[in-house]
């Protein structure tokens, strides 16, 4: 029977299968942050040792300070605590690191695909909701909370129920400044951010597989913001090449004998899945949410939606709260939303190609809102300063704000992270998702502007 | 851990869609000692931007005061993968969530806590927060052996759990204490993806 590139990766790594349906599945690669000092914190506790420091790698990202290099620069004593863990959990347990002061540090997400540790066909967990990104080369990797990320430390292992198959096709050749950004979005406003809870979504389609790997991490690293376990997209020559040469990519003969087992990674002709949902990804323009959950998205050609057209009561209520958060006025053009900063970072969109696309709105012209850049490496970092950008270094920062990187209460951030939340970039700040050219647009113009315009002009 | 067998408890509604656990604990609080984080849970639904306790959310009112049942909408506790949003609930005393669907990651954290997450249709979810607005205060019971939900009503609805997850929490096993009863299956998976997977 045909099968789906889930299910095969699913069934290789099954080490035992119990009757009431519960699966004891292998984990080939254990992402840590500066989170998951915790998880190490209770192996000591019981006397345990992780199991395979060979198969874990380590990088701070979370409580990083993004404006200063080394631990000194993270004033909170307790974040200074969890972040210098790392290194004291490494000396003991000798996983690999990638530790603040190593160039090579950065997001976990960024870092994992970066460095050749992220391939098809193996499962990979994180003690974050964005593991889902690493899907992106044809692996099955998911989030997991603390007690589980001990549990793999413990075990290399996690007990499962098999999730649902869903296939989401986007056809057709994304227009002219459309990026994985605005298809993510699209596909979120269209399915709810619940439309993909108990599966994991295959992305498939011409619109996909014309993506880079770049673009397919940005796909991927939302699947979560749908409600999906985990995201992927089949391994092709597209992700060969990404793969060759990285660091801990396989060399030789061994990448010979890898690419022969990646090849059948994908999911068979003919293989059924559980839901299906196709997009015409011709018809997707540059996307912005106008609302406080990721679903709450519109072209940025729309105007801001109006609750009196909601369905019924509970989503007329729900929209009127969403805008009376975000400050904004029903039948505004998105286009005429003036925005106080600009963020362009996260494990979603901060990497050297979401930059390069974004230096080249930027190169020549000055932004006039304060914008950040938090980015994991610094080739475009003189297109961006030149341009009045704040370089920042790397973490996650804005995304999340563990740091301390927040705005402040009524400030409207254009984001090129994940999630618009009500209060994750701070109490009471107001975010809008968007791609890196989007917010490279809004940076220069200091309101939302259709990026098209600015790339013609 | 401790086992949950059978929970009667004040139940809370909360009747938002899409609750995210950046609203059930800020991420502010998270580089915190877990012992300080209990009063974070809801900290920014519960409390004005100034301090002050919002008289119009339910976890601050006198007639849900005690609650150990949290019943919400579709979509509860979605986004982040932070297992204090389950510790910061379990740690305010709330045992039990009864929701149309829940955020996965929140999900599956909840079997790592002792807490239980109840699936139930959307309409029943629905008939009893209404029932808690109308009467703050109100019980509902939950057996779990039995896999069933009481309301205030008396109307007793079933639910279905997967047997592995009720198992290890009726039995409040840990779960990695199992797992390493499984060690020779562990190690002979690990001599045969070595010999297939050589490059890894």
């Amino acid at each position: 029977m045909p099968q789906t590139m889930f299910e095969k990766i699913w069934r290789r790594h099954v080490v035992v299968d119990r009757p009431d349906g519960y699966t004891l599945l292998y984990i080939d690669r254990h992402l840590m942050h500066d989170g998951s000092a915790g998880g190490f914190a209770r192996l000591r506790g019981r006397n345990l040792k992780l199991r395979r420091p060979d198969r874990s790698f380590g990088t701070p990202d979370h409580y990083v300070s993004t404006g200063g290099r080394g631990i000194a620069a993270i004033t909170d004593p307790h974040h200074r605590g969890i972040v210098a863990a790392m290194a004291r959990n490494h000396a003991d347990h000798g996983f690999t690191v990638f530790d603040i002061g190593d160039e090579r540090q950065g997001i976990a997400h960024v870092v994992g695909p970066e460095q050749g540790i992220t391939q098809p066909g193996l499962t990979m967990v994180c003690g974050d909701s964005h593991t889902s990104t690493h899907g992106a080369l044809g692996a099955l990797a998911f989030g997991v909370g603390s007690s589980e990320v001990t549990h793999v430390m413990a075990t290399q292992c996690l007990w499962q129920r098999k999730p649902r198959a869903m296939r989401i096709v986007v056809d057709g050749t994304l227009g002219f400044g459309v990026t994985a950004k605005d298809v993510i979005l699209a596909i979120i406003a269209r399915i709810g951010a619940g439309g993909a809870i108990g599966h994991v979504i295959e992305y498939a389609g011409s619109g996909i597989r014309g993506l880079s790997i770049e673009g397919r991490l940005t796909l991927c690293n939302m699947s979560i913001e749908a409600g999906g376990r985990a995201g992927m997209v089949a391994p092709d020559d597209t992700t060969f090449a990404y793969l060759h040469g990285r660091p801990f990519a396989p060399k030789g003969a061994e990448w010979d004998r890898a690419m022969a087992f990646w090849r059948g990674v994908p999911s068979d002709a003919g293989a059924a899945f559980d839901k299906d949902v196709t997009l015409d990804g011709a018809a997707i323009a540059p996307m912005v949410t106008w609302g406080t959950s990721p679903e709450d998205a519109l072209p940025i050609t729309a105007r801001i939606p109006d609750p009196g057209t909601a369905p019924d009561a509970a989503k007329r209520e729900g929209m009127a709260r969403a805008l009376s958060y975000m400050g904004l006025t029903p039948g505004t053009p998105l286009e005429e939303v003036a925005v106080d900063r600009v963020f362009i970072g996260s494990c979603t969109n901060s990497r050297i190609e979401d930059l390069r696309a974004a230096a080249a709105v930027v190169r020549g012209r000055r932004a006039v809102v304060p914008s950040w850049a938090v980015a994991g490496s610094g080739l475009v970092k003189r297109v961006f300063r030149e341009a009045g950008f704040d370089w920042r270094e790397p973490g996650c920062s804005m995304c999340v704000g563990m740091n301390g990187d927040l705005g402040t209460a009524g400030q409207r951030i254009a984001s090129t992270s994940n999630r618009n939340f009500v209060g994750r970039q701070g109490r009471g700040v107001r975010t809008h998702l968007l791609s890196p050219t989007m917010a490279a647009a809004a940076a220069v113009t200091g309101r939302f502007t259709d990026v098209r315009k600015l790339a013609q002009a | 851990m401790d086992p949950f067998t059978t929970l009667t408890a004040v139940a809370m509604p909360v009747d938002l869609p899409n609750v995210d656990t950046d609203q059930i604990i800020p991420a502010r609080f998270l580089g915190r000692p877990r012992e300080e984080q209990a009063p974070a849970l809801f900290h920014d639904m519960r409390r004005t931007p100034e301090g002050a306790l919002r008289p119009d959310f339910p976890l601050n009112q006198e007639g849900f005061r005690g609650a150990g049942i949290v019943v919400a909408e579709r979509n509860f506790a979605c986004g982040s993968s932070r297992e204090n949003a389950v510790t910061v609930m379990v740690d305010n005393g709330f045992r039990a969530f009864i929701a149309p669907s829940f955020g996965d990651i929140f999900f599956g954290n909840c079997f790592q806590n002792g807490a239980l997450p109840v699936v139930l249709p959307a309409e029943r979810v629905a008939a009893l927060r209404a029932a808690l607005h109308a009467q703050p205060g109100a019980r509902i019971a939950i057996d779990l052996a039995a896999q069933t939900v009481t309301g205030p009503d008396g109307g007793v609805d079933r639910f279905e759990i997967d047997p592995f997850r009720k198992d290890c929490l009726l039995r409040g096993v840990d779960a990695v204490t199992l797992t390493l009863g499984y060690e020779a299956d562990i190690a002979a998976f690990e001599a045969r993806q070595q010999d297939e997977l050589t490059w890894l």
